[in-house]
């Protein structure tokens, strides 16, 4: 009886009251996220045993099907991909030679002139992707390795050679990765030959054509030019330097007639991702 | 308690193919949003406090994995499903007009607000853009996914009532 009663006066309370305290909660929320992340802790842990294992199985499940139906439809086009590709094999590989001795005389003269390496090695470890955004305003996705592997917040993730993001949250078996070329993102980028800084600026708009945008070059003495390979540069206090990430595809004076912006398509197919590198270590320890 | 049960295996089951499988069947690039279309008919379909709560499970399970101020999509979402909760009184299970319209105003006022909090305000201002690339495939393809994910819900529900009247 009294259990009843009590039933009652829960139901008594008007919705519009409940949709009130939850939206100050929500609004409290938002606020205090910005400085410090203290309530998503518990949560995250808690998903990470409860959602992420269905959505790996779901994932490659799905993702399986969806391979199998691409492998029929693309199956002559792989046979003569593969002669092409031989071919091209061969032709690196005489290139790779020259390239290593070059490099092994590199190394010498380096040594000589006791010059660190500008590029070395990252140590990456490889992770799934098992999951995107529920939305369709920004390409951020889910990854299979978490701080239990090792990963933690602003470490670069990249795929094949380019860059494709940044970790922005960790649980114990998940991360998720912003992507560069989200709306809200911005990478200090520079053209690897000439090391002139410029910022790449993800936009939504550009995201369906494969490009990214670009700005803030400067380049008195015109020497970028259409091709040109643009990389991360040193003085982002997030990304490590010398991560490929794309070439420049158009390149227009401003009307300030003192910096350049343009377009660069990237090195990484942001459409047909499927695992990713990430880069366990942090510009911050590097320094 | 078996209704709590399967409402929220419900709105777990739909984050999960939402972020995975969907991925695989876009169109465009565009995903459907299924989970406006369970948090706008569970709040027709049972009430405004019943569409609260699938709104914040909702949005709980993608602000913890996506969510970059941590409250916003719950916010949203509860808004929504508390609105839907309206028009509990001239909802009928056979007539699907009422539920289409609902749920194609739910996707706009969701892309909207998530347009302003999102990119009006950091200066976006190219609203036209937006509405013909992305609101508007986003809610063309949420109305088909509508038609067959609105008849296994309301066929879930039917059942769920039919328990219950029989235990009580």
């Amino acid at each position: 009886m009294a259990r009843n009663r009590r039933r009652k006066n829960k139901i008594e309370i008007p919705s519009k009251y409940i949709l009130l305290i939850i939206s100050i909660i929500c609004i409290i929320m938002m606020i205090i996220s910005y400085t410090a992340d203290i309530f998503s802790g518990p949560l995250k842990a808690i998903s990470s045993y409860t959602v992420v294992p269905f959505q790996r199985g779901i994932e490659t499940a799905g993702s399986w099907l969806f391979n199998r139906t691409e492998d029929i439809k693309h199956l002559n086009e792989l046979t003569v991909k593969v002669e092409e590709l031989q071919s091209q094999v061969d032709e690196l590989t005489i290139k790779n030679n020259k390239l290593m001795q070059d490099k092994y005389e590199l190394s010498e003269l380096r040594q000589l002139f006791k010059l660190s390496e500008n590029y070395e090695e990252y140590d990456t470890i490889g992770a799934r992707i098992i999951g995107k955004d529920t939305g369709n305003w920004f390409q951020t996705f889910l990854i299979d390795k978490g701080s239990n592997d090792g990963i933690s917040v602003d470490m670069n993730v990249m795929a094949g050679s380019g860059l494709v993001g940044i970790v922005t949250e960790v649980g114990p078996n998940w991360a998720t990765v912003n992507s560069i070329i989200n709306d809200d993102a911005n990478v200090s980028g520079m053209i690897q030959s000439t090391s002139d800084t410029l910022i790449v600026e993800g936009s939504l708009e550009l995201m369906n054509k494969g490009i990214i945008k670009f700005s803030q070059l400067e380049d008195t003495e015109d020497v970028v030019k259409v091709g040109d390979q643009i990389v991360t540069s040193y003085i982002s206090n997030k990304y490590l330097p010398g991560i490929s990430i794309g070439y420049v595809t158009e390149i227009n004076l401003d009307s300030n007639n003192l910096t350049k912006s343009g377009y660069l398509t990237p090195v990484v197919d942001f459409k047909h991702l499927s695992t990713v590198l990430v880069v366990t270590e942090l510009k911050q320890q590097k320094e | 308690m078996l209704r709590k049960l399967i409402t929220f295996l419900t709105i777990y089951l739909c984050f999960i193919l939402q972020c995975s499988v969907f991925n695989h069947i876009s169109l465009g690039g565009i995903v459907p949003n299924i989970l406006i279309i369970i948090t706008a008919s569970f709040g027709f379909m049972r009430g405004q406090n019943t569409g609260m709560a699938v709104g914040l499970v909702a949005g709980l399970f993608i602000d913890i994995f996506f969510g970059s101020p941590f409250g916003f999509m719950v916010l949203i979402y509860t808004i929504i499903g508390y609105l839907n909760g309206f028009f509990k009184n001239i909802f009928y299970p056979e007539d699907i007009k009422l539920p289409m319209i609902l749920i194609t105003v739910s996707e706009l006022v969701y892309c909207i607000l998530y347009y302003i909090f999102k990119f009006l305000l950091r200066g976006r201002l190219n609203i036209g853009y937006y509405f013909v690339h992305i609101m508007l495939p986003e809610i063309v393809y949420t109305i088909i996914i509508t038609l067959p994910l609105y008849l296994i819900i309301v066929w879930i529900n039917e059942h769920l009532e039919a328990y219950e009247r029989r235990n009580s």
